[in-house]
């Protein structure tokens, strides 16, 4: 039977993976996409914790409206978020994490 | 839900979201995490949040990484294909991971109101229906009559009724997004006429 858990452990199991990239990768774009990875990971256990608390019968909708306005929000940032590497990259000529280094003190 | 079809799912999103992290080439990334949003959707879906799955797929799957995709066109990869990793950095993102991921599994085994599975906590229509009374709306009457769960219709009730205010705070916000994308993306000219 999948119970709740189930859920709650790939959720989990998904954020470590998006927090492993982001401390393993040098290229910020696919540091990028794995902050967006935690992101999801996060919106998946609030769905699975909303299908399972049961109001009046029915799914709780104040968590899926949470995710839904978790996904408009990244949507955001992604496209902000890209416009300032594509400036740093018109700064730095590179992609890397490592090259970003002016307010290093 | 069929319990393979969770197993399947769940393994496409963790298996393609290794392939994000191992990968030397951002476009293998990219795809690699479109797959992994599309393993996600199925498993929203799997939890009869059908708006919320297909707007993962058309936002997440659709847009973003088209976005992301568009992005490493602009950029140059083949510089970024050369990129050593730091050795140390794997070790300890490997043990980071890994102790995240036993101490998200110990805390869950001694959860015990996670222990219920869907059948233990069916959807009740006919609950829901006396308990709207006569406020329902009559298309999400009609649906919970039927026994069917009217998903997107109730998200929408939520949304422009209890959340009216934030939905046009978001609406905003995604305005304000893409003016400070134009300044971003706007070439800097310095007053001698430009530095590029």
């Amino acid at each position: 039977m999948i119970t709740l858990n189930h859920y709650l452990f790939v959720s989990g199991a998904l954020f470590s993976l998006g927090l492993a990239g982001v401390v393993i990768r040098r290229n910020i774009l696919v540091l990028y996409m794995c902050l967006e990875m935690m992101l999801s990971a996060a919106n998946l256990a609030l769905v699975a914790f909303s299908r399972f608390h049961l109001v009046d019968g029915l799914p709780d909708y104040t968590a899926q409206a949470l995710v839904f306005f978790t996904i408009t929000v990244a949507a955001a940032e992604v496209a902000v978020g890209l416009a300032i590497i594509v400036a740093v990259y018109r700064a730095k000529n590179s992609i890397d994490v490592e090259s970003v280094t002016k307010m290093h003190g | 839900m069929f319990p393979p079809l969770f197993y399947i799912f769940a393994a496409i999103t963790l298996l393609f979201g290794v392939m994000v992290i191992a990968s030397r080439n951002p476009v293998t990334s990219a795809l690699s995490l479109a797959v992994s949003f599309v393993g996600l959707a199925a498993l929203f879906v799997s939890l009869d949040a059908y708006f919320i799955g297909t707007i993962q797929v058309l936002v997440y799957a659709g847009a973003v990484m088209v976005l992301f995709l568009f992005i490493i066109m602009l950029l140059d990869i083949k510089a970024a294909e050369k990129l050593r990793p730091n050795y140390a950095a794997v070790a300890a993102a490997i043990i980071l991971a890994g102790v995240l991921v036993i101490q998200v599994a110990t805390v869950l085994t001694g959860f015990e109101a996670g222990r219920k599975s869907t059948a233990d906590a069916a959807l009740r229509p006919q609950q829901a229906l006396a308990a709207m009374g006569d406020k329902a709306l009559p298309t999400i009457a009609n649906d919970l009559k039927d026994g069917v769960l009217p998903d997107t219709k109730l998200m929408g009730l939520q949304l422009y009724h209890k959340y009216a205010f934030h939905l046009q705070i978001v609406g905003l916000l995604l305005l304000v997004g893409t003016v400070g994308v134009v300044v971003l993306s706007k070439k800097e000219s310095s007053p001698k006429g430009g530095r590029e």
